[in-house]
């Protein structure tokens, strides 16, 4: 069985139609890429999958699992196992760090039946997973993102799939705004948590992320649909090409 | 021909009528303070209860919110006292002074009056009354406010504490003001608390226990140059609960006041605070939680007298249910008042439709060369912000307390002693506990 399945998803948002009947198979394990222009519906696939209000659903399905997630709250799918990471990370001021990841953790068991994490393992994991990332004491210490920079936002969402251990981790656009080096900590990060029982959906607009997570699958998304599907190389050839042909393709 | 249109007496008026020409030849004091008294209650019954078309209490209409004047609660006998020990508010999770008053009286069985620092000195407002030494009553900083000409007219009792110039406290002093019985009374409460030059005191207030009681309370506080005073005073409860602290602040003095509210059906804060001195800097900082039909009025005079001062100011109000939030902060920059600081923020958080909030914040500036701002918000939980911690497992309750217990907690993050920190955050966390 898939891990992930979309099944003819037709999605609107604020009456405009957005997802067209999209198809997606994620196996366990695997990496799939998702690429397409702007406005091809990329970021609306990577809410409604985390079950984000006012994206509505009028046609299709989502399977984690094999379960049908689409009934679920965004909480109760996290706690099955799916992660998004943000393209814009929010500041929560107030909340810090630390008191924001185990109060997820806990909530996640608790969804899951299962007991609360001990405090020296939360923390023995926290630091362990922080340290690889850069992330020093200080920052776990103060509001979630507050006054952290692009880069160390998206070095925060890392850390935060990193402590939660999701099963499908979705990245939406998790590039955006990152210098090469940051790029790279961010990259080596996702590359680290690859596992047999953990996927990725990666969301981007640009091949340069695919460098660093090398998919196995490549996805052109158009018009809220896919449009082709490929290896790695597809992403190769859309940097060399552009999204232009995808685009007349799919009108 | 002019004719003033003064609208018939309420039956809360009468009855303040009725109470006070009974009590009149009861209240403690001697003469001197009888005269005091009669001022006091003819400056009342010139204008009555306050209400909204006066500028001060637009927003807290006591004529419309004090239906009935409650006679005034009996001293408090054995059985009193064994419910307001029973009550449980006797502790605080810090370790302090405590001063007990029930039902409007200071019970000595009940406080810590033991081993008092050198140059500190305790007093109940009741003996001080009768020894008729009350030449500072009403001078700290004076107004002709109503509700504090009524707390002169009915004082009862409270507390006058003296600390001695440069004497620090080891420990905080915490008045605890309970009130006991289902019948409810009227209770009045004044203090004048003096802390003199460069000493240091922290002190703690607190009013709790039954919802049926009418509290009027007053403080003087005279914060002497160089000194260094914390003033929390909580509200737990209360039917109708009328305060109002009048703080005079020295030179160089460091204050800081907060004011946290999590209980009472209809409370009104008032802070008449005159900066003095020059180079004092003050924290003024609060936070409220309201739920069904509560209404909370915090209403605030900042006066710069003396250049060169700081104030920081933040209120922080969460109102759920069909409660009211009201805030009104007044700065006003004296003349000679120059390179006065003041910044003042209110912020309200709504949790439901029906919750409404009135955000006043005014400046008066008489001197050209000060740095003065204010800025007033008010809103619902971002959206976003819950998808955030939702889309990390988080429940909608559970996210929801969290950006609350974050709201609150800025402006808590002003006081300075730890353990009270915790225990205003754990009376959030109660208030959070039960919204769900």
């Amino acid at each position: 069985m898939h891990l992930l399945e979309v099944k003819h998803l037709h999605v609107e948002v604020d009456g405009n139609k957005i997802l067209n009947g999209l198809e997606l198979s994620v196996g366990k394990g695997s990496v799939h890429a998702i690429m397409g222009p702007n406005g091809s519906g990329k970021s609306t696939l990577a809410h409604v999958l985390a079950g984000k209000q006012d994206y509505v659903v009028t046609q299709g399905e989502v399977l984690l699992d094999g379960d049908d997630i689409l009934v679920l709250d965004p909480h109760e799918r996290a706690a099955k196992g799916l992660f998004l990471a943000f393209q814009y990370p929010l500041e929560i001021p107030g909340v810090a760090t630390m008191t924001f990841l185990r109060t997820a953790m806990n909530a996640q068991r608790k969804q899951r039946g299962e007991p609360e994490i001990s405090t020296p393992d939360f923390l023995k994991r926290v630091r362990q997973v922080a340290g690889k990332l850069g992330i020093d004491q200080d920052m776990l210490r103060r509001g979630v993102n507050v006054g952290f920079s692009g880069g160390e936002k998206k070095r925060n969402e890392i850390l935060q799939m990193a402590v939660l251990e999701p099963r499908l981790c979705v990245l939406d656009e998790t590039d955006s705004g990152l210098d090469i080096d940051a790029l790279k900590v961010v990259a080596e990060g996702v590359n680290h948590l690859r596992a047999p029982e953990r996927s990725f959906v990666v969301i981007t607009h640009y091949q340069r992320l695919l460098n660093y997570i090398v998919p196995d699958v490549v996805h052109v998304l158009s018009k809220g649909r896919i449009v082709r599907t490929g290896g790695k190389e597809l992403a190769l050839e859309l940097e060399a090409s552009g999204y232009a042909q995808y685009q007349d393709a799919a009108a | 021909m002019s004719t003033e249109v003064r609208a018939s007496k309420t039956d809360a008026e009468s009855a303040l009528e009725t109470h006070f020409a009974a009590a009149r030849h009861s209240l403690p004091g001697a003469p001197a303070v009888a005269s005091l008294r009669e001022n006091a209650f003819r400056r009342f019954a010139a204008d009555g209860l306050p209400h909204r078309r006066i500028e001060e209490w637009k927003y807290t209409d006591l004529r419309a919110l004090m239906p009935a004047a409650k006679p005034l609660a009996p001293l408090p006998d054995g059985a009193a006292k064994l419910r307001a020990k029973e009550a449980g508010a006797m502790h605080l999770a810090i370790d302090a002074r405590r001063l007990v008053f029930v039902d409007g009286s200071f019970v000595p069985e009940l406080s810590d009056l033991a081993a008092l620092e050198g140059g500190l000195t305790i007093r109940s407002m009741a003996a001080l009354l009768v020894s008729g030494d009350v030449g500072k009553i009403g001078r700290i900083v004076p107004t002709d406010d109503i509700a504090v000409a009524l707390n002169t007219a009915f004082m009862g009792d409270g507390v006058m504490i003296d600390v001695a110039p440069r004497v620090a406290l080891s420990r905080p002093i915490h008045l605890i003001f309970v009130n006991t019985g289902e019948h409810g009374g009227a209770v009045f409460m004044r203090s004048l608390i003096t802390i003199g030059n460069g000493a240091r005191a922290m002190l703690v207030e607190s009013h709790e226990g039954s919802d049926e009681f009418q509290v009027n309370t007053a403080l003087e506080l005279d914060v002497r140059a160089n000194a260094h005073v914390d003033h929390v005073k909580i509200t737990r409860a209360g039917a109708l609960h009328v305060s109002t602290l009048m703080a005079c602040v020295g030179a160089q003095a460091r204050f800081n006041e907060f004011l946290f509210t999590a209980g009472g059906a209809v409370v009104r804060n008032q802070l008449f605070v005159r900066f003095a001195g020059e180079g004092t800097v003050a924290g003024i900082r609060g936070a409220c939680l309201t739920k069904h039909r509560q209404h909370v009025d915090t209403t605030l005079v900042v006066e710069h007298v003396a250049g060169g001062c700081t104030s920081r100011e933040m209120f922080k109000s969460v109102l759920d249910g069909e409660s009211h939030g009201i805030f009104q902060g007044k700065i006003i920059v004296r003349p000679h008042a120059q390179k006065t600081d003041a910044k003042m923020a209110t912020h309200a958080l709504l949790l439901s439709d029906s919750a409404e909030a009135a955000n006043k914040p005014e400046l008066e500036i008489f001197a050209d060369d000060v740095q003065c701002g204010h800025g007033a918000t008010s809103g619902a939980l971002n959206a976003e912000l819950l998808f955030y911690l939702k889309a990390r497992g988080i429940p909608q309750n559970e996210a929801e307390a969290l950006l609350i217990q974050a709201f609150v907690g800025e402006a808590v993050e002003g006081i300075e002693h730890a353990g009270l920190r915790d225990t205003l955050m754990g009376d959030v966390a109660a208030w959070l506990a039960e919204r769900k």
